[in-house]
């Protein structure tokens, strides 16, 4: 069948779904819905409407991106708007069938907002809120809105056109058009795409790779997740373009077996392209035969870097080879030249075909085009995956579209770039996020995540942290990266426990430097990171835990102590009976005390303090025995 | 001959083989840069981090030598304050993880860290501050011939690349990740229980005391002569103490082998002092066997195998004897035993 029949036909069942004379549900599936309830909530719905004799459409979405708002569900009655609900439990399953669907109030208070003509509703439409306005929905144009097992809606949604023009265009002109869009790769190096795409098209091997990268492993990241569940036809037609435009007959899809939706999604979009023809021999009759694989990957975080991913699908371990080295594009997975991008650089890729390279580069900065892709977490009101065009800044991103931060407590530290990313303080609120930008602040762009922290954040505890997750993901195999992580994290498992000693931060800075300057591959040469930026920005902080034993955040536990202001306890006792040690003694309506020695600070005593009497205090330091 | 290329190393004009690393320039030309998991015979993978050197002008950039191909007009600097510091802090951290009982240790004095150590220079003060490992890992004793000791590894991966490159066997990798990382047959069994040949390339080549001969004194000299187990003629220098051979080792200038055994040649020269060895010829009198002299024994032969001429005489030939003696065996039964009766034991 030729592109414009297929579409046609696409397009018409989709005409159909938008003027359903039906009620028609979005669920929003994904696995963080999914996560939050979706499922329970979609069975709901149905038996509902089975004991009601009502009619509907139920469709598994994928994710729209404000997790905070999850489970999310759109309603569509017929002829009226899509208006999104947020938090929809079971009970307020039953509650929106009742009151909405059967009674007609749209329940404004749990509405998100609404997509589509406002008419009376009292809800705001929803990409004029706050939280969607400074996005630009690019990669997740479609997200929540399609059906990603259902290939007709993508194809509806201008799916494939970018293949079907790529087909009638000669090589170089499509890597013209990728060079003039100035995409560069998301996976976080940031390299060009047009040039890489230009050296595999250069390579002079018959047999070449398209592998597409889908071993997303940094801690609280989620986007290529996304955009897996979300629209996985966008990926494989950026990868057919790709082995279109390199010469290459296999695709791989490197993806975390941690991902069961995401594979799955993937196996039947598969499926589904190799039905209509956009896989497999002789695709629309070019002459072009391409075939995609999926290859499961078995949780190594540092199969994510370029070199141990081929290594892993060949079979091998995974381990990064050192440079210098030839480059990926020249030889690759079984020695072929291979071309290799991140899920979402493949993403973009059919819509600068369709749109042109020149539309994609008016969004975005001088040097960094198009749109950022951050999956927002930690102490901010509204989490989950945003995309905003390059340049937003971060100040932008925290308060306009996250919402600000949790309890409105102050700001203390942004963190980007994965977990060797960099903890930037607030003066670098104002900061535009693109790759070089992120890069001269000390962080980086990495593959999207964001981490905000606030006030009561110890940066000690946050390097830490970091540390704890790089230097188990280490491979092994270089010095550096494998022992001087380890030192790093004794270091400062001292210091957050009150054992550091006045010369840990030289060395720490002198093991930091080494690291990142003579490991062997990108995640040992950043693996210092959180490490060194915190220094830079908090040192005071570590001098604080050195020195003075003190965590100023209040988060060591070694170092702050629980004590009972006698002035203000009534002797309640309730302090005394949570305490799990038995620190707490005192009669009946007289003063307790803690015994500093047997308090193993785990704080149940203030929770359980009367709020009123407030007796039980939080406070800096480790007192002695005798309370001093 | 290889074509030549000039570089400059530390300010000295450096010739070298068209092709070499930086490394293998410098060596050539007995000028140190610390290294560990470089060999000669293998493929460069630069996990030590070691051999950092600075290049200067055009290529500017701080690279591992034993991967930089040397190129003409290349100004290498190995010293300078960066790299010392980089260097002293991966030594430090390689050292606070290994197990530093030296004297006891069978690579003392010939041990690469030791010499990486010496010549990088550590600091003490840090050096103390560093935390060593939180658990004592087992040896690996149940090879007959060697012994493997996790805590003296520095994860080279020399060992790996012997058995893949070099002996295409292939029974260890790397295992496990972070700190667990270490060196293991399949399945992290024992090493008996992998597919190891026991050849004891990998022991040669290890260059701490991860990977040690059992029971072997040093030699005090060495003796060089050839393997006789096969007819493959391997060179061998024998290590002889107290009149005993205490050690084999692969000559490297020979031709059969260069330097490489296997595991008879290698391990399989203690029957050599066994009490059970036969030294002299025995004859069998009375149904005994009884000890005789080497005339008495060749005449004996003689003038059995001279009764015996023709189809009742058979001679069953060994792989242990060369070609040539293998060649005369066959001729000597035909022509003067006058029989076609001639077999080899190795026959398939």
């Amino acid at each position: 069948m030729i592109f414009s029949e297929i579409k046609k036909r696409a397009e018409a069942e989709w005409d159909q779904l938008q003027h359903s004379k039906e009620l028609t549900l979005f669920i929003g599936a994904a696995t963080c819905g999914r996560s939050a309830g979706a499922l329970e909530a979609k069975k709901t719905f149905q038996d509902e409407f089975e004991k009601r004799g009502i009619r509907a459409n139920i469709i598994e979405v994928g994710c729209l991106g404000p997790c905070w708002a999850e489970p999310l569900i759109s309603i569509v009655k017929p002829g009226g708007p899509n208006i999104f609900y947020k938090n929809v439990t079971t009970e307020r399953a039953t509650e929106l069938v009742e009151k909405f669907i059967v009674a007609g109030d749209p329940l404004p208070e749990y509405a998100l907002g609404l997509v589509g003509d406002k008419g009376d509703y009292s809800i705001p439409v929803l990409w004029d809120m706050p939280n969607f306005k400074s996005q630009e929905r690019v990669l997740f144009r479609n997200f929540g809105f399609i059906d990603p097992t259902n290939i007709n809606h993508y194809i509806a949604n201008d799916g494939y056109s970018g293949l079907n023009k790529a087909l009638s265009m000669k090589p170089a002109e499509l890597i013209e058009e990728i060079k003039t869009s100035g995409l560069r790769g998301r996976g976080g190096g940031g390299f060009s795409v047009g040039r890489k795409w230009e050296a595999g098209l250069a390579a002079k091997e018959k047999q070449k790779y398209v592998v597409c990268n889908a071993d997303e492993g940094d801690p609280g990241a989620f986007m290529d997740r996304s955009v897996l569940e979300g629209e996985p036809h966008s990926v494989l037609e950026g990868m057919i373009i790709a082995g279109y435009t390199i010469g290459a007959q296999t695709g791989y899809i490197y993806v975390r077996a941690e991902y069961p939706l995401a594979v799955k999604r993937l196996q039947g979009a598969i499926q589904q392209a190799k039905d209509m023809g956009f896989l497999g021999e002789n695709i629309m009759g070019s002459g072009f035969s391409f075939e995609i694989l999926i290859f499961q990957g078995a949780g190594a975080f540092v199969c994510g870097e370029s070199t141990a991913l081929t290594l892993s699908i060949e079979g091998k371990r995974g381990m990064p080879k050192a440079a210098p080295r030839p480059r990926t594009t020249e030889v690759g997975l079984f020695d072929k030249p291979t071309l290799l991008n991140n899920v979402k650089t493949f993403s973009y890729i059919p819509q600068i075909i369709n749109k042109g390279g020149a539309w994609l580069s008016g969004i975005g900065t001088k040097d960094s085009k198009g749109t950022a892709v951050f999956a927002l977490t930690g102490m901010v009101n509204n989490c989950g995956l945003i995309e905003v065009p390059m340049g937003t800044t971060i100040r932008e991103i925290i308060y306009d579209i996250g919402g600000g931060i949790t309890d409105d407590k102050a700001f203390k530290a942004v963190q980007t770039g994965g977990p060797s990313g960099g903890c930037l303080p607030e003066e670098f609120l104002d900061t535009p996020v693109d790759y070089d930008s992120l890069t001269a602040a000390g962080s980086m762009m990495g593959s999207g995540g964001m981490v905000i922290m606030d006030e009561t954040t110890c940066m000690v505890e946050v390097a830490r942290y970091f540390l704890d997750f790089t230097q188990k993901e280490s491979c092994g195999q270089c010095t550096l990266c494998k022992l001087g992580t380890k030192q790093m994290l004794n270091i400062l498992e001292d210091i957050v426990a009150g054992k550091g000693r006045p010369e840990d931060i030289d060395t720490l800075f002198n093991i930091g430097k080494a690291v990142n300057t003579g490991s062997l591959c990108g995640l040992g040469q950043s693996a210092a990171n959180p490490v060194l930026t915190t220094i830079k920005y908090f040192r005071e902080e570590y001098e604080a835990h050195i020195n003075d034993k003190i965590c100023p955040a209040m988060q060591c536990k070694e170092l702050l102590s629980y004590v009972i202001n006698a002035d203000t306890c009534i002797g309640c006792t309730a302090c005394a009976k949570a305490c799990p040690v038995e620190a707490i003694t005192g009669e009946k309506k007289q003063v307790h005390v803690i015994d500093q020695a047997k308090c193993i600070r785990c704080g149940m005593c203030l929770e359980k303090c009367p709020k009123k009497i407030r007796a039980v205090e939080c406070v800096p330091g480790r007192l002695n025995e005798g309370g001093k | 001959m290889a074509d030549k290329i000039e570089l400059t190393i530390n300010g000295q004009l450096v010739t070298a083989d068209k092709g070499m690393t930086i490394l293998e320039a410098a060596l050539s030309k007995g000028m140190y840069i610390p290294h560990l998991c470089h060999h000669r015979e293998l493929e460069p993978v630069g996990a030590c981090r070691l051999c950092l050197v600075e290049i200067d002008g055009k290529w500017k950039k701080t690279v591992i030598s034993c991967k930089t191909e040397a190129k003409e007009g290349m100004v290498v600097q190995t010293e300078t304050p960066e790299i010392s510091e980089i260097r002293q802090a991966t030594v430090e951290l390689l050292i606070a993880d290994h197990d530093v009982d030296c004297l006891a240790c069978g690579q003392n004095t010939r041990c690469a860290l030791q010499r990486v150590a010496d010549h990088v220079g550590l600091n003490k003060k840090r050096l103390q501050r560093l935390k060593p490992p939180e658990k004592k890992l087992p040896i690996d004793d149940s090879n007959p011939f060697f012994n493997f000791d996790p805590n003296q590894c520095v994860l080279c991966g020399i060992c790996v690349r012997t058995c893949d490159e070099l002996q295409n066997v292939q029974a260890i990798d790397y295992a496990y990740r972070g700190l667990g990382t270490k060196i293991a047959g399949f399945g992290d069994k024992l090493r008996i229980e992998s597919s190891c040949e026991s050849c004891g390339e990998c022991i040669v080549r290890c260059p701490v005391g991860a990977l040690t001969e059992k029971d072997s004194p040093k030699p005090t000299h060495q003796v060089k002569t050839v393997c006789s187990f096969c007819g493959c003629g391997c060179g061998l220098l024998l290590g002889v103490r107290d009149n005993r051979i205490v050690s084999a080792q692969g000559n490297v200038n020979s031709p059969a082998n260069k330097g490489r055994l296997c595991v008879k040649g290698r391990f399989g020269y203690k029957f050599v002092n066994h009490p059970d060895r036969l030294t002299s010829p025995l004859i069998k009198r009375n149904g005994e066997f009884v000890k005789a002299d080497w005339d008495e024994a060749l005449d004996l032969v003689t003038d059995t195998f001279s009764k015996n001429k023709g189809e009742k005489f058979a001679a069953i030939a060994s792989a242990k004897a060369t070609n040539e003696d293998n060649y005369i065996l066959q001729k000597f039964t035909r022509a003067v035993m006058g029989t076609n009766n001639i077999d080899h034991c190795a026959r398939l």
